[in-house]
């Protein structure tokens, strides 16, 4: 990337070719009837939420989703007149069994990988969970966590279950 | 002890008129010596030594707060610098300061007004005062501290804040008279109640008010919660500060010390004189002092003079009304002034932030609170909650180096806040005063 500022939505050649999982934030400024906005875009545009996260600071709010078709979602948002980040997120499969998750912070933690936010959902309960983080390089700990044999799933593993 | 300076206190009109003159000419003349009036008299073409009565006053042109800061930081001074010995500065409306430079003779001078002023609220050498307000660049502090001192009360300069210590201090020092705003007050007597404490084994019999305009009704619900009376005063720094009028016991208006201003009501627009007894902008001439003489200032504060002269206290001077308004923007948030564009100046300094804003005030438990609501620039999000926290503090901080009060900020997507051109309802003012 050029600059840290330029949303990766610019270079729109680049979305083919990154396969790692895009996650959506949307600011949430501290009024009712906010998140049915947002939802509501997303249905008009039959855009499928995956998993969907708000953090809340008091009088504001973030919220997060991943999408099956994130660009558009971006674009529809956008539009709309929310201000919106795209970035990529790293999405870990692990099984969904008691002490998976440990293996992965284990590893981060080994690799001295922080954590800037997080979030789970089952994939299919009993079977497959994914546990989606939130990084400074998230290119750099894909490679480390692949390297230490973890599955992490892409852009298409994640919608199209 | 009635009286400070009773023959001045007093003296009968007619004399006070031949005084009011001669300091008159006297202050014009030394007005001259500052180039800010230097300029101004030769440009109008005016002669100090031709005023003859004090109708001829209103021949001079006005003082505004925007003659003063472009006079920043010393156009006004007449005297040599090596004479001054303080200055007090009050905010500016767009990061510009005022400022208003004292000689000793000018701040013995002050302090006398502040003394008699004391007096005439009732205050004696028995007393203990315990002042709440801060001190500092700005005058309510220092300002009642040399006069208090001088009629020979005990003072406690406890400044502003702090409500268990200044509670404390009421407590162990037998504290009689407060000096404090409206609003602390209110604040102060819902902690003296929170902590199942009872005004009346206080020692405390008179409060003093100053800063802030309130309503009659905020002031018997203080006086109620209290027990006691409440005594109003008036003053801005560019008239010294605290002292300028004063209320005496008869609680209905406060005198103007006439010996050491001319007070003038008129029509803020038409800048012609009122009716008497007529609402107008409250314009001031010092005749008393020699640093910084101010000619005919316009203090923007709106209120009326009370007809009649004769008061049973025995002073003559004229009284005027609590304060009922502002020719301009100017807010009071905690006792201290804040204009909406100084606000607005800090938001053009940060390219976080969109320049539409919204400042809301409200009073959470008697204090009030200051709410500025900002529109955040879309490229500077990134989805991050650290980023907009950090931009919350920043802007906060920003706020509190320009207007000295803490404020909450509140960030807004773009569009949310009405759009800057127009008339836009930049402040949404919830208190009840």
């Amino acid at each position: 990337m050029r600059g840290s500022n330029i949303p990766v939505l610019h270079h729109s050649n680049l979305f083919k070719e990154f396969t790692m999982p895009h996650q959506i934030s949307v600011f949430l400024e501290n009024k009712p009837g906010k998140l049915e906005r947002v939802t509501g875009l997303m249905a008009e545009g039959s855009i499928n939420i995956r998993a969907i996260t708000i953090a809340d600071s008091g009088d504001f709010g973030i919220l997060k989703i991943l999408v099956d078709d994130p660009k558009e979602a971006y674009n529809i948002l956008t539009r709309n007149g929310l201000v919106v980040a795209y970035r990529e997120v790293v999405a870990i499969k692990i099984n969904d069994t008691p002490g998976a998750l440990l293996i992965i912070a284990q590893i981060l933690q080994r690799h001295g990988i922080n954590i800037d936010d997080a979030y789970g959902f089952v994939m299919e309960s009993g079977t497959a969970a994914v546990f989606v983080i939130q990084v400074k390089d998230p290119a750099g700990a894909s490679a480390l966590l692949k390297e230490e044999g973890i599955e992490l799933l892409k852009d298409d593993d994640l919608y199209y279950l | 002890m009635k009286y400070w300076s009773k023959e001045l206190e007093t003296i009968k009109r007619p004399d006070l008129e031949k005084l009011q003159l001669e300091r008159l000419r006297r202050t014009l003349e030394q007005a001259s010596r500052s180039p800010f009036y230097r300029e101004s008299f030769r440009r109008e073409s005016l002669n100090p030594e031709n005023v003859r009565s004090l109708e001829d006053l209103a021949g001079f042109p006005f003082t505004s707060k925007a003659d003063l800061r472009s006079a920043y930081p010393d156009r006004m001074l007449a005297v040599d610098p090596v004479e001054v010995v303080r200055m007090h500065s009050s905010s500016g409306t767009t990061g510009q300061a005022t400022v208003v430079y004292h000689t000793a003779r000018d701040l013995d001078r002050w302090t006398d007004l502040v003394t008699r002023s004391l007096v005439m609220a009732g205050c004696t050498p028995e007393d203990v005062f315990q002042n709440m307000m801060s001190y500092g660049l700005f005058t309510g502090g220092l300002g009642l501290h040399y006069g208090a001192e001088r009629l020979g009360m005990m003072v406690i300069p406890a400044g502003g804040g702090n409500s268990h210590r200044q509670i404390q201090l009421l407590r162990d020092f037998n504290t009689t008279v407060i000096h404090i705003t409206p609003s602390y007050a209110l604040h102060l007597s819902d902690v003296i109640k929170d902590l199942d404490l009872n005004t009346d084994d206080f020692s405390l019999r008179l409060l003093i008010f100053g800063a802030e305009p309130y309503s009659s009704t905020t002031r018997e619900k203080i006086e109620k919660a209290y027990g006691v009376t409440a005594c109003n005063c008036y003053g801005l720094s560019e008239m010294n500060g605290p002292g300028v009028a004063f209320e005496c016991r008869q609680s209905e208006g406060m005198h103007i010390w006439e010996d050491n201003y001319i007070v003038e009501i008129i029509d803020p627009v038409t800048e012609e004189p009122v009716s008497p007894g007529e609402k107008g902008e409250v314009v001031l001439t010092t005749i008393n002092r020699e640093a910084m003489p101010l000619i005919r200032y316009r203090t923007r504060d709106l209120a009326k003079l009370y007809q009649e002269t004769d008061c049973p206290c025995g002073r003559n001077f004229q009284r005027l009304s609590r304060i009922v308004g502002r020719t301009d923007d100017m807010l009071i948030v905690r006792g201290v002034n804040v204009f909406p564009s100084q606000v607005e100046h800090v938001l053009m300094s940060l390219p976080e932030v969109g320049t539409n804003y919204q400042i809301l005030l409200g009073r959470e438990e008697n204090l009030d609170r200051m709410t500025v609501r900002v529109e955040i620039q879309r490229r500077m999000f990134h989805g991050e909650m650290g980023e907009l926290r950090a931009l919350q503090r920043k802007i906060q901080h920003e706020l509190k180096e320009q207007i000295l009060i803490t404020t909450e900020v509140e960030l807004m997507e773009p569009g949310a806040l009405p759009p800057s051109q127009g008339k836009a309802k930049r402040v949404i003012d919830k208190r009840q005063i």
